[in-house]
Parts: structure tokens; C-alpha cells; sequence
């Protein structure tokens, strides 16, 4: 399943904060989404996954996402959203539970998403007793129970410290290689961007427009630590990023 | 920090950490309660204190032993707690209901903030001679009272903590496609509970008080009764009887409210 934007643009009140978005994001592949803060990332994602409703232009899923799929659009937020009074699994079962999902075919689905996030020894955890690593891998689990068509990740790794998100990233390029998924992927750390991004979509500050699309070719396996075009990619969008975000950065001073 | 400091004077830094988190210490409230005991007993014998003044509480536990073997002690008590309970969990039960959806709908929140708004000031014992009128002098106007004044208090403490409730949790519910309901029972309802108990530990002690000013008018048994009717013998004995028993009847209310907290809280940090 494709999902494509054509001429996307949104209003708080009067405030503009995407301007004329027009966007494919084709199956199977990871596209990265990088920008100054503030301008409109988040809002961008929330448009694509029908949580809110664009002020002008429209969104569309192209193709029907497969039968076994119980949510094609599933979000991973930045500060994960786990029930605090479910355990590991409870959090699992809870997007189970209202398709019907329940005793053994839930087990089944439960044991094995936790298995792939390598959160089997911990079902039993709340999520107070987990790091922030674990607990995203734990929300990385309950979207993969859903088996979606497409993940919005929005600034998935941005809470964890470095070490935790190196080995996270590992994680979803590992997931991604069994199963390629199809991702939108929100960032503002431009080395997630190059490692994870089939193609990276620079954006502007406020109101929000596609500077330039970046397409990269390496295969997710070979972009290891010191790949020479990785960081040759990084430095050329720190420059297209930098006088944006200085600029971002003087706007709100001003406000 | 100077250059001139001395290099071979050596001090331990100095702990300046601590306090400002209370932890529990078991006993010491009991001790407490012993302690003024003890010296009101001291007081009372010594002739320090008249018999006028305040009762021995010797005297006071000998009462209430005669109490006990009487059966009396039962008789009052089962009839006050049918009626907390009736009352009470009327009371809470509406007010749950209601402060949710408060919490919930932007009509019932507009329609009925500012009537709470208006209720919740108003005293109730004021308004039981018209709850006499409305529901007789019997039960009925005894578990209005009751019921109206755990409402209010309720009402607010749980519209409160469901506008506490993470929306970054509900916006999950609904990016998963839960139900309204699923994302109302599942989330909104657990992510509450915390302000919706602690609002029903004050709403149950406003009960108390409340059960015993209706009592006061035209009971025959009951808590209230017991201690209206010592009063106007001026009956320090029994008078204390009746207060150390609600007191004991709050505090084993808000132990229960409390072990209730730790099995169903225990997901909090
Ligand atoms: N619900 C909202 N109401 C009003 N303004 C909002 C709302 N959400 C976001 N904004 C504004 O829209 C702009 C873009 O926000 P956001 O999409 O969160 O940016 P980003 O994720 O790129 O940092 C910001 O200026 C923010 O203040
Ligand atoms: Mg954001």
C-alpha cells in the first residue's frame, strides 16, 4: 500500500504550518522526514495518519493493505504511550482485544511480536520497571501486532541517549530486513536519517515546505558506522538544514 | 578555590541532602494517640483536669464495655453503617458517572459545571429539613443527605482527574482504532483512578459527618442518635463513646480506601 499527498497545506487558527506538500511514499520502502523543530513534523504525521484532518489538499492510500492487516496506519511515538497499569503483554493484548483477538490466537501473536523485539523474558514487566530502550521496543512490539501497512514513526529514538538508540536503530534495520515495512520516519538527528532513509524529505521551517528529497542507495545493511557516503550525505543535509534552523531558531527569540 | 587555601586541612564535605520526603514510620501515630491518652488519663485522676472538663478515658473504655455487652453497641452501629453505605455508594456511584462524563462531553460539561459549580458550596446539612419533606423522616431522607453530599465532592474530584488523563494516550487509542468505548473503559477509566480515589477519601469522611447530622433528627438508633441523646444529658462518657467511634469508623474507611490504592495503583512510580 502507497500512500500519496497531493498539495497537503494546514492552519492552526491562523498560524501556517505546512505549506503545499505533495509527497509519495512508496511500499516497502523507509522514507525519513527531517526538519527544524517546529515546522511541522509531527503535524505532518498526524495529517497522514488520520489524526487530523488537512485544511487543504488531500491524502490516499493507493491499494488495499493486505487482509491480515489489523491497522494499516499504526503510529510509534516519541514518548512511546504505554499503558503504565498494563503489563508488557497487556499492552500487546490492548490493540489485540478490540478485533476480537483474544486467549490462544492473542498468545500466539503476543509471544511472537515479542520475540522479534526480544522482549520475551519481560512480558510480565510493567513499564515502570523498563528502561526507555525497552519501553520502545515495547511500542515498536504493539505495532508490530497489528501488522500495519504503514509505521509513522515520530521521533521514535529522540528520548533514549545515544548508546540505547545505535542499538534500537539495529534493531529496526534488522526487522526491516525479515520483513520490509513501510515507514514514515520522523526525525530531527540527521545520522538516524541517512542510516534508516531510503529517502529523506527536507523540510523548510514554518510554514513547512519539501526543500529537496534526498534518495539514498546504499542497502540498510551496509550503512554501518564510518561509511564514507553516509557521511558525506549527513554533511550535505547540515547544510541545507543549517540556515533553516538558525533562521527557526531567531523566529521563536522573536515571538 | 584561592590559591593561598591550605592544601593539608581536609574536611568531609558536608551532607546537605536529604529531608523534604516523608516515608512511612510505623507506630508513631498510634504512640501519639496512647501518649494523650495516657496524659489525659494522668490529668483526670490527679484532679488537674475536673470531671467536668473531660471524661477519664477509663471511664470512657468502661462505657463503651457496657456498651458492647448490651448488644446496644451493634444496634446502633448496624443501622449507621446500612446507611453510610446506602447513602454513599449512591452518592459515589452518580458522582463517578457523572464527573466522567463532565470529563467526557463538551454539552454535560457546559450544562452542568456551573450547577455543580453552585452545589458544591452550599452546606447540606442545611437542606435536611427539605430532604425530610421530599423523602420522610424515615431512611429515605437520611440517604438523600448522604447521597448529595458524597455527590458534589465527587463529581469534582473525578471530572478533575479524568482532564488529568494522558491524551498522548488516548491519541494512541485512537491511532489503534480502539473503540469510544474500548478508549473510555481501557484508558480513560484506569488513567483516573488515582484522582477518582483520592476525591472518594474526602468524599467518604464527608459522609461520616454527614450520617451523623441526620441522625440527629428523628432517628431512634443509629451513631448520631447515640451521641445527640448524651449530649442532652450532658454525658461526657458516652458523648466520647460516640465520637472515638467515628473516629474509628474514618480511619478504618481510609485504611480500606488505602489498601484498595496499593492493589489497584500499584503501576505507579
Ligand atoms: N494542536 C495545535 N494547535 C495549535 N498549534 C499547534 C498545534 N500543534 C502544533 N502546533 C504548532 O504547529 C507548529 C508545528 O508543530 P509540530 O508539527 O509539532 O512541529 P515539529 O514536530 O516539526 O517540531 C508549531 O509551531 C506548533 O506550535
Ligand atoms: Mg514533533
Amino acid at each position: 500500500m502507497d500512500i500519496r499527498l497531493s498539495g497537503v497545506s494546514h492552519f492552526y487558527q491562523q498560524t501556517e504550518v505546512l505549506r503545499d506538500i505533495s509527497l509519495e511514499i512508496p511500499s516497502g520502502r523507509i522514507v525519513c522526514i527531517v526538519g527544524p523543530s517546529g515546522c511541522g513534523k509531527s503535524t505532518l504525521l498526524r495529517l497522514i495518519g488520520g489524526l487530523e484532518r488537512p485544511s487543504a489538499g488531500e491524502i490516499h492510500q493507493l491499494g488495499t493493505p493486505p487482509t491480515d492487516c489489523l491497522n494499516p496506519l499504526t503510529y510509534i511515538f516519541q514518548d512511546f504511550a504505554l499503558l503504565p497499569w498494563r503489563t508488557v503483554r497487556g499492552n500487546v493484548s490492548l490493540v489485540l482485544e478490540d478485533h476480537g483477538i483474544r486467549g490462544k490466537a492473542a498468545a500466539e501473536i503476543i509471544d511472537d511480536v515479542l520475540a522479534r523485539t526480544k522482549l520475551s523474558d519481560f512480558a510480565e514487566a510493567l513499564p515502570k520497571q523498563l528502561s526507555g530502550g525497552m519501553k520502545q521496543r515495547v511500542a515498536i512490539a504493539r505495532a508490530l501486532a497489528v501488522n500495519p501497512a504503514v509505521m509513522l514513526m515520530d521521533e521514535p529514538l529522540s528520548a533514549l541517549d545515544s548508546q540505547t538508540r545505535e542499538l534500537l536503530m539495529d534493531d529496526l534495520i534488522a526487522l526491516w530486513s525479515r520483513t520490509p515495512f513501510t515507514a514514515v520516519y520522523v526525525t530531527h538527528n540527521l545520522a538516524e536519517a541517512v542510516r534508516l532513509g531510503h529517502s529523506i524529505v527536507v523540510m523548510s521551517r514554518r510554514p513547512g515546505q519539501i526543500r529537496e528529497i534526498v534518495h539514498l542507495d546504499t542497502p540498510l545493511q551496509q550503512r554501518g558506522l564510518g561509511n564514507a557516503e553516509m557521511d558525506e550525505k549527513q554533511k550535505y543535509l547540515w547544510q541545507l538544514m543549517r540556515d533553516e534552523a538558525r533562521a527557526a531558531d531567531a523566529e521563536l527569540i522573536d515571538v | 578555590m584561592s590559591e593561598l587555601s591550605n592544601q593539608n586541612e581536609m574536611h568531609q564535605v558536608p551532607f546537605r541532602g536529604g529531608g523534604f520526603a516523608p516515608t512511612a514510620r510505623r507506630g508513631v501515630g498510634l504512640a501519639v494517640f496512647l501518649l494523650l491518652i495516657a496524659l489525659t488519663e494522668l490529668g483526670t485522676q490527679t484532679g488537674f483536669i475536673t470531671p467536668l472538663t473531660l471524661p477519664k478515658p477509663s471511664d470512657v473504655l468502661k462505657t463503651f464495655g457496657e456498651l458492647y455487652s448490651s448488644g446496644l453497641l451493634w444496634q446502633h452501629l448496624s443501622v449507621s453503617l446500612s446507611r453510610l453505605l446506602v447513602g454513599a455508594s449512591l452518592g459515589a456511584s452518580v458522582g463517578i458517572a457523572v464527573g466522567v462524563m463532565i470529563g467526557l462531553f463538551s454539552y454535560v460539561r457546559a450544562g452542568l459545571l456551573p450547577l455543580v459549580a453552585a452545589l458544591f458550596p452550599i452546606p447540606k446539612i442545611a437542606l435536611l429539613p427539605l430532604f425530610v419533606i421530599w423523602f420522610g423522616i424515615d431512611e429515605g431522607s437520611k440517604y438523600a443527605l448522604i447521597a448529595f453530599g458524597t455527590f458534589t465532592p465527587t463529581v469534582v474530584a473525578t471530572y478533575g482527574a479524568v482532564d488529568n488523563v494522558d491524551r498522548g494516550l488516548i491519541r494512541m487509542g485512537q491511532s489503534f482504532n480502539l473503540s469510544w468505548w474500548s478508549i473510555v473503559r481501557k484508558i480513560v477509566l484506569p488513567g483516573a483512578m488515582p484522582g477518582i480515589l483520592s476525591g472518594l477519601r474526602i468524599s467518604l469522611a464527608i459522609a461520616i459527618i454527614l450520617l451523623v447530622a441526620a441522625e440527629m433528627l428523628g432517628a431512634e438508633y443509629g451513631i448520631g442518635a447515640y451521641i445527640l441523646e448524651a449530649g442532652s444529658l450532658y454525658d461526657l462518657e458516652r458523648l466520647f463513646v460516640g465520637v472515638a467511634i467515628l473516629s474509628i469508623l474514618g480511619v478504618t474507611l481510609s485504611a480500606c480506601i488505602g489498601m484498595i490504592e496499593r492493589r489497584l495503583l500499584r503501576w505507579r512510580v
